[in-house]
């Protein structure tokens, strides 16, 4: 189609393209090190400053939960986009399918975080001989046999299902196959039912049963929406540092505007799921659910209303013009904005129910969250360097190319 | 009123290439009509942006305003009502409604003004070009009221020069 050629495609985009495959630098391997180095000392501070176990494992949680959700996402991109059989993100596929390589590590940290007495410090439930008429009718969900089931099943169908996944993109690009292209979207048709219905229970395991005598319907949802704008955000900042260390360069603005209105729509996604939640508690008036935003509002206002601010207005108001969300230095400060955000949207959902009013923002919270983003960026960027970054044999691949968006 | 030249492709890389060659000819098309979106079309015209969501902005904005003010005039001044006792000026509970005023304000926005800019709507009198432009056809027109004979002539030569399966005059 000669017509294509009025798209705002450089002729420097193909020359370039040969040379795509990513190369982990040392640098980027020592600050990733570096980090960690961070993350462990400020646990060990954490340990010797007598911070409380409820305290180490609560965080130990939140960047856990925080980083896989992320994870999850990265490859629920991957997933969403086969069945859709759409054309654009085929070229920023890989960065998706590296973030997943992120599920089998917070697997492990979990498993230790619960298999090495954080169950007893975080979960109220989990002290049988303690437990009230409220949590005896719960018994039957709530016990630490189940809950172990439940966290292997999640595992075992998440980390098949990423690998699988993944070894099919793989092939798909080294063959062409419509094989390859049709077993993709069956393998993604699988784990999207699989994910829309783990992502929901494994938030009420991990973060919901926190405050055990507590229940919202829409939680599941809320948490949901929450890793899918922190994981989009965190896709975005992915996008631009491996612009910056010059590759990608097949990745234009058409592109970046496109995942820009991704960050802009699943943040007011997110407030729209927060705020049904949370109007339809405080229009109910129900003492036994009000106790939840009672305690964050009283002794968490701030962070309260600086995660409706961080999360909807920022990227409400600054990524509504077309323009902002084609612009990497509009585009990169919103995004790291919104993964604060949702950390800080992940801290209010843990904190309050495990450390209580003593809780805060310290040198631990801190340390711990640089050592994760360390912990991290080490496994995605070793990911993305096992495979090219271009998949050239994906049948949508020129599609994606001359991909033309105008609003 | 007005008078149009017409000239129809069957083919929208052919329109694309006679787009082109028209205006390298110094002549503007005044609309093209497809029977679906043509990709790299805007680019071809030298269109600018739409500013139909500067519209939209603007009637969000008024109608989120207007949502909110009037419920907190009508829930604190002219008829306050006590829902189990929350407060009068209650804003979690005006969210709903603002938030649906500035979805209708700004949808009524956008609708009236595309109408008014396009002079369509209610009352309006269709100008049919061609019936095929919802079938097959890519049809360009050029306005020519307020051109002389030999304009259109000339015109009309640019046109067969620049591919054009069929040339109609419209009074």
């Amino acid at each position: 189609m000669q017509g294509h050629k009025v798209f705002n495609l450089k002729p420097s985009n193909y020359s370039a393209m040969d040379n795509q495959s990513f190369t982990l630098s040392k640098k980027l391997v020592t600050i990733s090190m570096v980090m960690v180095a961070i993350g462990i000392v400020s646990l060990a501070y954490g340990y010797f400053a007598g911070l409380g176990p409820g305290r180490i494992a609560a965080n130990i949680l939140l960047n856990s939960f925080y980083f896989l959700g992320i994870a999850l996402v990265g490859l629920f991109f991957v997933a969403v986009h086969a069945i859709a059989e759409s054309g654009w993100q085929v070229s920023v596929q890989r960065i998706g399918e590296a973030m997943s390589s992120f599920i089998p590590v917070a697997g492990i940290l979990l498993l230790l975080l619960f298999g090495l007495g954080g169950m007893s410090a975080l979960y109220e439930w989990t002290h049988e001989e303690h437990l009230d008429a409220i949590l005896l009718k719960k018994v039957a969900y709530l016990n630490v046999p189940f809950f172990m089931i439940r966290f292997v099943i999640y595992f075992a169908g998440w980390i098949l299902l990423a690998h699988l996944i993944k070894k099919t993109s793989r092939k798909l690009d080294q063959h062409g196959d419509m094989f390859y292209f049709n077993r993709l979207r069956m393998l993604s048709a699988i784990f999207i039912v699989f994910y829309a219905i783990t992502s929901v229970t494994s938030s009420w395991d991990w973060l919901m049963s926190i405050d055990a005598h507590w229940f919202s319907t829409l939680y599941g949802w809320y948490v949901f929406s929450s890793m899918l704008a922190s994981g989009i955000a965190v896709l975005i900042i992915i996008l631009i540092a491996l612009k910056n260390m010059g590759y990608m360069t097949h990745v234009n603005p058409e592109h970046v505007h496109d995942l820009g209105k991704y960050l802009f729509g699943f943040s007011i996604f997110w407030a729209y799921l927060w705020f049904s939640q949370y109007m339809l508690i405080w229009y109910a008036n129900i003492p036994e659910e009000t106790i939840y935003f009672y305690t964050r509002l009283k002794y968490f206002d701030n962070i309260f209303f600086l995660n409706l601010i961080l999360n909807l207005v920022v990227p409400l108001f600054i990524l509504m013009t077309r323009n902002s969300k084609r612009m990497f230095s509009v585009l990169l400060p919103v995004s790291i904005i919104v993964f604060i955000g949702h950390w800080i949207d992940m801290y209010q959902i843990i904190m309050p129910g495990v450390v209580g009013k003593e809780a805060g923002i310290g040198l631990l919270e801190i340390g711990l969250t640089i050592g994760f983003i360390g912990l991290f960026s080490l496994v995605i960027f070793y990911s993305l360097s096992k495979a090219p970054l271009v998949p050239k044999n994906h049948p949508f691949y020129k599609e994606s190319i001359k991909y033309h968006t105008n609003y | 009123m007005n008078k149009f030249i017409t000239a129809y492709y069957n083919d929208e890389e052919d329109l694309l290439k006679g787009i082109k060659m028209m205006k390298s000819n110094g002549v503007e098309p005044l609309d093209v009509l497809t029977p679906f979106p043509v990709h790299g079309l805007d680019k071809a015209l030298g269109l600018k942006r739409s500013r139909l969501t500067r519209v939209a902005f603007v009637g969000g904005v008024v109608g989120g305003l207007v949502g909110f003010f009037f419920q907190a005039w009508v829930f604190t001044k002219a008829y306050p009502l006590n829902f189990g006792g929350k407060p009068f000026f209650a804003v979690p509970s005006f969210m709903p409604v603002t938030f649906e005023m500035t979805v209708l304000f700004a949808a009524f926005a956008m609708v009236i003004a595309f109408f008014v800019h396009n002079k369509l709507g209610p009352g309006a009198k269709p100008v049919i070009h061609d019936e095929r432009v919802t079938d097959d056809r890519f049809l360009l027109v050029f306005d020519i009221w307020e051109k002389d004979e030999k304009e259109v002539s000339n015109i009309q030569m640019a046109l067969t020069n620049a591919g054009a399966q069929g040339i109609q005059l419209k009074a």
